[in-house]
Protein backbone atom coordinates (compact mmCIF):
# COMPACT_ATOMS: atom_id res chain seq x y z
CA UNK A 1 0.00 0.00 0.00
CA UNK A 2 2.52 2.55 1.10
CA UNK A 3 5.26 3.25 -1.38
CA UNK A 4 5.61 6.94 -0.58
CA UNK A 5 9.06 7.49 0.99
CA UNK A 6 9.08 8.68 4.57
CA UNK A 7 11.18 11.70 3.62
CA UNK A 8 8.20 13.08 1.68
CA UNK A 9 6.16 13.09 4.87
CA UNK A 10 9.04 14.72 6.74
CA UNK A 11 9.36 17.47 4.14
CA UNK A 12 5.60 18.09 4.33
CA UNK A 13 5.93 18.26 8.11
CA UNK A 14 8.77 20.79 7.81
CA UNK A 15 6.76 22.93 5.40
CA UNK A 16 3.72 22.92 7.70
CA UNK A 17 5.90 23.79 10.70
CA UNK A 18 7.48 26.67 8.76
CA UNK A 19 4.05 27.97 7.78
CA UNK A 20 3.03 27.72 11.43
CA UNK A 21 6.02 29.81 12.46
CA UNK A 22 5.20 32.37 9.77
CA UNK A 23 1.59 32.56 10.95
CA UNK A 24 2.72 32.87 14.57
CA UNK A 25 4.97 35.82 13.73
CA UNK A 26 2.68 37.62 11.28
CA UNK A 27 -0.79 37.31 12.73
CA UNK A 28 -2.08 40.06 14.99
CA UNK A 29 -5.20 38.38 16.35
CA UNK A 30 -4.49 36.49 19.56
CA UNK A 31 -6.89 33.64 18.63
CA UNK A 32 -5.21 33.15 15.27
CA UNK A 33 -1.82 33.05 17.00
CA UNK A 34 -3.15 30.19 19.11
CA UNK A 35 -4.27 28.44 15.95
CA UNK A 36 -0.79 28.71 14.47
CA UNK A 37 0.58 26.99 17.58
CA UNK A 38 -1.87 24.16 16.91
CA UNK A 39 -0.65 24.03 13.32
CA UNK A 40 2.95 23.63 14.50
CA UNK A 41 1.92 20.85 16.91
CA UNK A 42 0.15 19.09 14.04
CA UNK A 43 3.26 19.31 11.89
CA UNK A 44 5.33 17.73 14.67
CA UNK A 45 2.71 14.99 15.04
CA UNK A 46 3.07 14.15 11.36
CA UNK A 47 6.83 13.78 11.81
CA UNK A 48 6.25 11.53 14.86
CA UNK A 49 3.89 9.25 12.96
CA UNK A 50 6.24 9.11 9.96
CA UNK A 51 9.20 8.15 12.14
CA UNK A 52 7.12 5.59 14.04
CA UNK A 53 6.23 4.04 10.70
CA UNK A 54 9.81 4.15 9.45
CA UNK A 55 11.26 2.40 12.49
CA UNK A 56 8.27 0.12 13.03
CA UNK A 57 7.96 1.22 16.65
CA UNK A 58 4.76 2.20 18.35
CA UNK A 59 6.36 4.63 20.80
CA UNK A 60 6.06 7.46 18.31
CA UNK A 61 2.31 6.98 18.13
CA UNK A 62 2.07 7.10 21.93
CA UNK A 63 3.91 10.41 21.82
CA UNK A 64 1.41 11.73 19.29
CA UNK A 65 -1.33 10.72 21.68
CA UNK A 66 0.29 12.70 24.49
CA UNK A 67 0.91 15.71 22.24
CA UNK A 68 -2.79 15.76 21.34
CA UNK A 69 -3.76 15.63 25.02
CA UNK A 70 -1.35 18.44 25.92
CA UNK A 71 -2.63 20.50 22.99
CA UNK A 72 -6.21 20.09 24.19
CA UNK A 73 -5.28 21.16 27.74
CA UNK A 74 -3.25 24.07 26.39
CA UNK A 75 -6.15 25.22 24.21
CA UNK A 76 -8.56 25.12 27.16
CA UNK A 77 -6.32 27.17 29.47
CA UNK A 78 -5.08 29.46 26.70
CA UNK A 79 -8.54 30.32 25.45
CA UNK A 80 -9.66 31.05 29.02
CA UNK A 81 -6.75 33.49 29.26
CA UNK A 82 -7.77 34.99 25.90
CA UNK A 83 -11.33 35.51 27.15
CA UNK A 84 -10.07 37.22 30.30
CA UNK A 85 -7.74 39.50 28.32
CA UNK A 86 -10.49 40.32 25.84
CA UNK A 87 -12.87 41.26 28.66
CA UNK A 88 -10.33 43.43 30.41
CA UNK A 89 -8.81 45.11 27.34
CA UNK A 90 -11.77 45.07 24.94
CA UNK A 91 -9.42 44.08 22.13
CA UNK A 92 -8.02 40.95 20.54
CA UNK A 93 -5.01 42.67 18.98
CA UNK A 94 -1.80 41.52 20.60
CA UNK A 95 -0.25 44.95 20.12
CA UNK A 96 -2.67 46.34 22.69
CA UNK A 97 -1.43 43.89 25.30
CA UNK A 98 2.03 45.24 26.06
CA UNK A 99 2.28 45.56 29.84
CA UNK A 100 5.43 43.46 29.91
CA UNK A 101 7.01 45.21 26.94
CA UNK A 102 10.19 47.03 27.77
CA UNK B 1 2.73 7.65 -10.50
CA UNK B 2 0.92 5.08 -8.45
CA UNK B 3 -2.24 5.72 -6.50
CA UNK B 4 -0.59 6.21 -3.06
CA UNK B 5 1.65 8.89 -4.57
CA UNK B 6 -1.30 10.71 -6.06
CA UNK B 7 -3.20 10.46 -2.76
CA UNK B 8 -0.19 11.75 -0.86
CA UNK B 9 0.21 14.75 -3.14
CA UNK B 10 -3.49 15.56 -3.08
CA UNK B 11 -3.62 15.55 0.73
CA UNK B 12 -0.29 17.35 1.04
CA UNK B 13 -1.50 20.06 -1.34
CA UNK B 14 -4.74 20.40 0.63
CA UNK B 15 -2.79 20.69 3.91
CA UNK B 16 -0.28 23.25 2.60
CA UNK B 17 -2.95 25.24 0.77
CA UNK B 18 -5.15 25.38 3.86
CA UNK B 19 -2.16 26.43 5.99
CA UNK B 20 -1.48 29.28 3.56
CA UNK B 21 -5.17 30.21 3.74
CA UNK B 22 -4.82 30.33 7.53
CA UNK B 23 -2.12 32.96 7.12
CA UNK B 24 -3.90 34.99 4.44
CA UNK B 25 -7.42 34.95 5.89
CA UNK B 26 -8.41 38.10 7.72
CA UNK B 27 -11.46 36.79 9.54
CA UNK B 28 -10.49 34.50 12.46
CA UNK B 29 -13.36 32.15 11.59
CA UNK B 30 -11.89 31.59 8.13
CA UNK B 31 -8.54 30.77 9.72
CA UNK B 32 -10.27 28.30 12.03
CA UNK B 33 -12.00 26.53 9.14
CA UNK B 34 -8.71 26.36 7.22
CA UNK B 35 -7.10 24.77 10.26
CA UNK B 36 -9.87 22.15 10.36
CA UNK B 37 -9.06 21.38 6.71
CA UNK B 38 -5.35 20.96 7.59
CA UNK B 39 -6.26 18.57 10.39
CA UNK B 40 -8.57 16.46 8.23
CA UNK B 41 -5.90 16.22 5.51
CA UNK B 42 -3.37 15.16 8.15
CA UNK B 43 -5.81 12.52 9.44
CA UNK B 44 -5.96 11.08 5.93
CA UNK B 45 -2.14 11.03 5.81
CA UNK B 46 -2.04 9.22 9.17
CA UNK B 47 -4.38 6.64 7.66
CA UNK B 48 -1.97 6.20 4.77
CA UNK B 49 0.83 5.69 7.30
CA UNK B 50 -1.16 2.90 8.92
CA UNK B 51 -2.02 4.70 12.15
CA UNK B 52 -5.78 4.26 12.22
CA UNK B 53 -6.25 5.04 15.91
CA UNK B 54 -4.25 8.27 15.74
CA UNK B 55 -6.20 9.24 12.64
CA UNK B 56 -9.51 8.75 14.45
CA UNK B 57 -8.25 10.65 17.52
CA UNK B 58 -7.06 13.45 15.26
CA UNK B 59 -10.52 13.88 13.76
CA UNK B 60 -12.44 13.45 17.03
CA UNK B 61 -10.27 15.39 19.46
CA UNK B 62 -8.49 17.92 17.27
CA UNK B 63 -10.87 18.68 14.43
CA UNK B 64 -13.82 18.04 16.71
CA UNK B 65 -13.29 19.17 20.27
CA UNK B 66 -10.38 21.61 20.10
CA UNK B 67 -11.59 23.43 17.01
CA UNK B 68 -15.13 23.66 18.37
CA UNK B 69 -13.56 25.35 21.40
CA UNK B 70 -11.81 27.81 19.07
CA UNK B 71 -14.96 28.52 17.07
CA UNK B 72 -16.91 28.95 20.30
CA UNK B 73 -14.41 31.51 21.61
CA UNK B 74 -14.45 33.36 18.27
CA UNK B 75 -18.24 33.51 18.50
CA UNK B 76 -18.18 34.50 22.17
CA UNK B 77 -15.73 37.35 21.68
CA UNK B 78 -17.33 38.41 18.41
CA UNK B 79 -13.92 38.51 16.75
CA UNK B 80 -14.13 40.62 13.65
CA UNK B 81 -11.80 41.48 10.82
CA UNK B 82 -8.20 41.64 11.87
CA UNK B 83 -6.63 45.02 11.32
CA UNK B 84 -3.52 44.66 9.29
CA UNK B 85 -0.52 46.82 10.02
CA UNK B 86 2.36 47.38 7.67
CA UNK B 87 5.42 45.22 8.08
CA UNK B 88 7.99 46.80 10.28
CA UNK B 89 11.50 47.01 8.85
CA UNK B 90 12.56 44.34 11.30
CA UNK B 91 9.90 41.96 9.97
CA UNK B 92 10.55 42.77 6.34
CA UNK B 93 14.33 42.49 6.29
CA UNK B 94 15.05 40.06 9.11
CA UNK B 95 11.90 38.12 9.91
CA UNK B 96 10.69 37.17 6.44
CA UNK B 97 14.06 35.88 5.13
CA UNK B 98 14.62 34.01 8.38
CA UNK B 99 11.19 32.39 8.20
CA UNK B 100 11.78 31.32 4.60
CA UNK B 101 15.24 30.07 5.54
CA UNK B 102 13.76 28.02 8.40
CA UNK B 103 11.11 26.55 6.09
CA UNK B 104 13.51 25.51 3.34
CA UNK B 105 16.33 24.63 5.71
CA UNK B 106 14.16 22.18 7.62
CA UNK B 107 12.80 20.67 4.42
CA UNK B 108 16.26 20.35 2.91
CA UNK B 109 17.71 18.83 6.08
CA UNK B 110 14.95 16.29 6.35
CA UNK B 111 15.18 15.30 2.70
CA UNK B 112 18.98 14.99 2.60
CA UNK B 113 20.12 14.05 6.07
CA UNK B 114 21.32 10.54 6.83
CA UNK B 115 18.11 9.59 8.57
CA UNK B 116 15.94 10.72 5.70
CA UNK B 117 18.09 8.82 3.22
CA UNK B 118 18.19 5.55 5.13
CA UNK B 119 14.51 5.69 5.73
CA UNK B 120 13.65 6.54 2.16
CA UNK B 121 15.42 3.76 0.33
CA UNK B 122 15.70 0.13 1.25
CA UNK B 123 16.24 -0.99 4.80
CA UNK B 124 13.99 1.35 6.72
CA UNK B 125 11.27 1.58 4.12
CA UNK B 126 7.79 1.20 5.54
CA UNK B 127 6.66 -2.36 5.98
CA UNK B 128 3.24 -3.71 5.16
CA UNK B 129 2.10 -4.41 8.70
CA UNK B 130 -0.48 -1.92 9.85
CA UNK B 131 -0.34 -0.84 13.47
CA UNK B 132 -3.09 -2.49 15.43
CA UNK B 133 -4.94 -0.53 18.06
CA UNK B 134 -4.61 -3.52 20.38
CA UNK B 135 -0.80 -3.28 20.43
CA UNK B 136 -1.03 0.48 20.87
CA UNK B 137 -3.33 0.24 23.88
CA UNK B 138 -1.26 -2.54 25.44
CA UNK B 139 1.78 -0.29 25.22
CA UNK B 140 -0.11 2.73 26.52
CA UNK B 141 -1.40 0.92 29.60
CA UNK B 142 1.78 -0.97 30.40
CA UNK B 143 4.95 0.78 29.32
CA UNK B 144 3.52 4.30 29.46
CA UNK B 145 1.13 3.86 32.37
CA UNK B 146 2.77 6.51 34.55
CA UNK B 147 2.78 9.25 31.88
CA UNK B 148 -0.82 8.33 31.12
CA UNK B 149 -1.84 8.82 34.76
CA UNK B 150 0.19 12.02 34.97
CA UNK B 151 -1.76 13.24 31.94
CA UNK B 152 -5.04 12.76 33.76
CA UNK B 153 -3.81 14.97 36.61
CA UNK B 154 -2.63 17.54 34.07
CA UNK B 155 -6.08 17.62 32.49
CA UNK B 156 -7.70 18.02 35.89
CA UNK B 157 -5.42 21.00 36.60
CA UNK B 158 -6.20 22.44 33.16
CA UNK B 159 -9.94 22.20 33.82
CA UNK B 160 -9.56 23.94 37.18
CA UNK B 161 -7.32 26.60 35.64
CA UNK B 162 -9.77 27.28 32.84
CA UNK B 163 -12.63 27.54 35.34
CA UNK B 164 -10.75 29.95 37.59
CA UNK B 165 -9.63 32.09 34.66
CA UNK B 166 -13.02 32.25 32.98
CA UNK B 167 -14.81 33.07 36.23
CA UNK B 168 -16.66 36.33 36.23
CA UNK B 169 -14.96 39.24 37.90
CA UNK B 170 -11.37 38.21 37.30
CA UNK B 171 -9.24 41.32 37.28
Amino acid sequence: MNVVPISYYLVLSAILFGLGVVAFVFKRNIITIFMSIELMLNAVNLAFVAFARAHNQLDGLIFVFFVIVIAAAEAAVGLAIVITIAHNRRSLNVENVDLLKF
Amino acid sequence: MSIPFIMFFVFALVAVGAAIMLILAREPIHSALSLVLVMVALAALYLMLGAEFISAVQVIVYAGAVMVLFVFVIMLLNAGVEERTNFSHMAKYAGLPLAIFLLFGLAHWMAHSAIGATVANGAGAPSQAAVSTRELSTMLFQKYLFPFEATSILILIAILGALVLAKKGTE
